[in-house]
């Protein structure tokens, strides 16, 4: 980790990559506000979860549990549990950001597979902060409007199964979980969540199928013996970079 | 409702200030490493079984499975994120009229 300023063209580049990553996720954010209230949620509870919960994955998580008919605190305990991924992002982004106090606590907000995957690769102090930053935000502001656009949309629209807007909720879950399947475990461990969660669909409350799914994770990660790095997601990873 | 939504807002960011926050050798146990990766993999692949495969108590295939052929193929070609979202759903409107 150098201290050598970026010049102009590098800062240029970053900055340009990071807001197209920003659009391409904050346009997606259209897609989580009408299906949340396709779900039941009201419009203000869909953009409140965007502004404070602010992590793609758990918010599609709480309003998807809730839509297959789950108890709230089952879409809430699915929610968090993703989100544990983003502690991941920070223990390995803390020693690169290398900020404290109130800034820390601000750039925790826009910690995200997104503001990671564009930081995390920089050479210099400065050009991870400015590839984080301006993803981070970017992808806040329009990811906030997005959301109420299509909160205001999907109101319109009324039964989710018009437009076809239930099939878009898994096809999110998928296009989030594909980075992953490059790993062989990763794979088993998604095909045997997958099979766990369906089978426990006749005979449990809903909601309980998916964190019944986590059971997996804990089972292989608790007898498995592979060292691997943690993973953290490239900028190959994310939305607006499959060019 | 309001309260699942922010105290899971809450959490989250919780979540993500402790990352930045905690040593970096809380990740140093191999398990707690293994666990945590897995977890999204396991949870996102029983949200796309979930979402797609049941409504309430029951399995059923229905229009639903045709928009997950359709993302599964859109992400072979790598195509954008909204192009797979916004297709999965036309796909599967589309099979419902027909």
């Amino acid at each position: 980790m150098s201290e050598a300023s970026l010049s102009p063209a590098e800062r240029s580049a970053i900055v340009r990559d990071s807001l197209a990553v920003g659009l391409a996720t904050g346009a997606y954010g259209f897609g989580f506000g009408a299906v949340s209230v396709a779900s039941g949620l009201s419009i203000a509870q869909t953009c409140v979860l965007s502004l404070l919960m602010f992590t793609g994955a758990s918010q599609f998580a709480l309003v998807g549990v809730v839509a297959a008919g789950g108890a709230p605190v089952s879409g809430a305990a699915t929610a968090l549990l993703l989100g544990t991924r983003n502690t991941l992002y920070g223990l390995r982004m803390a020693p690169l950001l290398r900020w404290r106090g109130w800034r820390r606590v601000a750039a925790a907000h826009v910690l995200i597979d997104e503001s990671t995957a564009m930081g995390v690769t920089r050479d210099t102090t400065e050009g991870t902060r400015l590839g984080f930053l301006t993803t981070g935000v970017s992808v806040f502001v329009l990811w906030n409007v997005a959301t109420a656009v299509g909160a205001v949309a999907g109101e319109a629209v009324g039964d989710p199964r018009t437009f076809g807007l239930d099939a878009a909720v898994g096809a999110a879950f998928l296009a989030l979980l594909w980075p992953r399947l490059r790993d062989r475990r990763n794979v088993l461990v998604g095909v045997l969540a997958a099979a766990v969660a369906l089978a426990a669909v006749p005979v449990t409350a809903a909601g309980v199928p998916v964190l019944a799914a986590g059971g997996v994770a804990l089972l292989v990660g608790v007898l498995g013996k592979r060292q691997d790095p943690t993973e953290v997601p490239g900028p190959d990873d994310v939305a607006g970079r499959h060019h | 409702m309001w309260t699942a939504v922010l105290l899971a807002g809450v959490g989250c960011y919780l979540l993500k200030l402790a990352g930045l926050s905690l040593p970096e050798r809380v990740l140093a146990h191999p398990t707690v490493e293994r666990v945590a990766d897995l977890i999204p993999v396991a949870l996102l692949s029983a949200l796309v079984a979930v979402q797609v495969f049941s409504t309430g108590p029951e399995l059923v295939l229905d229009a639903r499975a045709l928009g997950l052929a359709f993302a599964v193929v859109a992400l072979l070609l790598r195509m954008p994120f909204l192009v797979v979202v916004v297709g999965a759903s036309v796909v599967a409107a589309v099979a419902r009229l027909v």
